[in-house]
């Protein structure tokens, strides 16, 4: 991975009215980088990817893409550019031929590469059979392909997708998320989205956002790191002292929880059940629960986003992650 | 640039049936119009020879069908310019436009080129039945062109209006109505000035109205005198229209 980052955000502030949408964001892409814009709705994500696409002007800071400012001169900038927004922009009375040559046009692109450009535009997004058919009569899955051809035509330096995935069947979604990993492979990619495992799979960077504030901006290694770092959840009926506790081996701390329950953490290399179940038959404990707390992605982004004030720096395992996240999954997968 | 966004403005238009029934329907009322025009004629025909300087065919048909015409065109020029901009904003196809390496600029005026092509086309079909009486007679070719040079700077005053309002809401009906009311308003500007030149007391706020009528500045272009002064009012009066279009699309991105 190169260092130079095509986009440069800096101290970006938005406001709408009195509400402040966007407060003090700070962030680089780098050159053929996915980038995972992570946040619950209404963190302030489609602002970001609106303003970064130019069609939404800051209240402070700037937006350089590709080193060009963006409200400085906007043209420039926006040649580098290609945006799908959330919902994507379709002329649904042209044929998907029509509507990309119109795209083609619109962007500069020279006349002796227009059907160069779009037949590869099409090839790229699965589209070639279909390139004669109305898009009002396309389904859902292809009309997001053609928000997709439409934002890769003129080959950018940055792609910029809202939400590709919305409302799309689960086969539909996976073949989306094929075509981001392809796209990536000659742009830089940022991704906005709710979907969590959708990061984990096409992502090279997260980061999450909530009530406009960046708050975890790590890459995938960083972050699949922090999710191995698990403890044990165990229910003893007779608990002996921590310090035998600790004892045992690969066991780094125990942390005594309010329901009498013990958290135990351990090296990650080193899985102390088998140690613990042993000890506590041999002595006596009455082991009745021994539970394995590993976080995934989504405790993560619920610590982060329903921490109303402070906002934790190292996020505690929490298994009840908020009710608000697993509909709108479950809404995705139906 | 320009032309991309005019050309796709014109094809949508003709994509709907809306635009092929306002030929349809307008170009059925001004050939009855102009039937009405030609009965005239012939009535009069018998008495002209012996008035010395009588009107011409051009006075008695031509003028007064592309004089009835501009009142037609009032009402449905709105109805071609309601979609612009707003049907854009409504399916969000506007980002796309936003999104693209194009000025604000460019954006306005392809969309106003688009609307002027389809009419000038709509122009075009009227003045071909004047031009058929060339079949059994003359014109006057200069009274023609004047008058129909004020029908196109009128539509295109029209059209520009019209594509502001589109660019002030997401409704086409609204967008619609409002500029039915704006062009009907400075259509009737005239009256107060008409009535204060047949009274007594004639104030200069009504001669200020009168002028700024958009009817009366036609009127002179219809008797076929030329008068700079008209055509920029005219000119004054599109680009006006234009400039706050471009401003309102530029505020777009900066407040809500």
């Amino acid at each position: 991975m190169s260092k130079d980052s095509l986009i440069t955000v800096e101290n970006l502030y938005r406001y709408y009215g009195e509400l402040c949408a966007v407060h003090d964001l700070s962030f680089e892409v780098r050159r053929g980088e996915v980038l995972g814009f992570l946040g619950p709705n209404g963190a302030g994500k489609s602002t970001t990817m609106r303003i970064i696409g130019g069609s939404l002007a800051p209240s402070g800071g700037r937006v350089l893409i590709n080193g060009i400012d963006i409200l400085d001169q906007p043209i420039l900038a926006k040649a580098e550019l290609g945006y799908m927004p959330e919902t994507p922009p379709l002329y649904r009375d042209l044929t998907v031929d029509e509507y990309l040559a119109y795209c083609a046009r619109i962007n500069r692109i020279a006349r002796a590469q227009h059907w160069s450009a779009i037949d590869s535009a099409k090839e790229r997004c699965g589209l070639t059979e279909v390139g004669r058919r109305l898009i009002a009569n396309l389904s859902k899955g292809f009309q997001q392909r053609v928000g997709i051809a439409q934002a890769i035509i003129h080959s950018p330096a940055v792609v910029l997708l809202d939400e590709p995935t919305v409302g799309l069947d689960p086969i539909q979604i996976r073949e989306i998320r094929t075509l981001i990993r392809e796209v990536a492979n000659e742009h830089s990619v940022v991704l906005s989205t709710h979907i969590l495992p959708e990061v984990q799979s096409v992502c090279d960077r997260v980061q999450i956002i909530n009530r406009g504030h960046l708050v975890l901006n790590e890459t995938i290694g960083e972050m699949r790191a922090k999710l191995q770092a698990t403890t044990l959840l165990v229910a003893l009926r007779m608990v002996p002292s921590i310090a035998e506790l600790e004892s045992i081996h690969g066991v780094q701390s125990v942390e005594p929880l309010e329901d009498g329950r013990l958290r135990i953490a351990f090296d990650a290399d080193r899985d102390p059940s088998d140690a613990i179940v042993e000890q506590a038959v041999a002595n006596g404990w009455g082991l009745h629960e021994l539970m394995p707390e590993r976080m995934t992605l989504e405790q993560v982004f619920v610590d982060i986003t329903c921490a109303d004030t402070a906002l934790p720096q190292d996020s505690k395992p929490n298994l009840n992650p908020g009710p608000d996240l697993n509909p709108a999954q479950a809404g995705e997968a139906a | 640039m320009i032309c991309a966004i005019a050309g796709r403005e014109l094809r949508s238009l003709f994509l709907s049936p809306l635009a092929w029934s306002i030929l349809a329907v307008v170009q059925l009322i001004f050939a009855y119009m102009y039937l009405a025009q030609i009965d005239l004629f012939i009535q009069l025909q018998p008495r002209l020879p012996m008035l010395a300087g009588a009107p011409g065919m051009t006075e008695i048909i031509a003028v007064p069908l592309l004089g009835n015409a501009a009142m037609v065109l009032l009402l449905v020029v709105p109805l071609i310019t309601m979609r612009l901009i707003s049907d854009e904003r409504r399916n969000q196809t506007l980002s796309l436009l936003f999104a693209a390496p194009i000025s604000m600029t460019s954006i306005v005026v392809g969309k106003f080129l688009g609307v002027m092509t389809f009419l000038l086309l709509m122009l075009l079909m009227i003045l071909m039945m004047p031009l058929a009486l060339l079949l059994g007679g003359t014109l006057d070719f200069g009274m023609l062109a004047a008058a129909s040079l004020g029908l196109l700077l009128l539509l295109a005053s029209f059209a520009a209006l019209g594509l502001f309002m589109s660019s002030l809401t997401a409704q086409p009906t609204i967008a619609a109505v409002s500029t039915f009311g704006v062009l009907l308003l400075l259509w009737i500007l005239d009256w107060a000035g008409n009535n204060a030149g047949s009274g007594a007391s004639a104030g200069p706020g009504n001669d200020v109205l009168a002028y700024l009528s958009i009817l009366r500045h036609y009127e002179a272009l219809l008797k076929g005198v030329f008068n700079s002064a008209d055509l920029i009012y005219y000119l004054l009066f599109i680009t006006a229209f234009l400039v706050l279009t471009v401003r309102r699309l530029d505020a777009e991105r900066t407040q809500h």
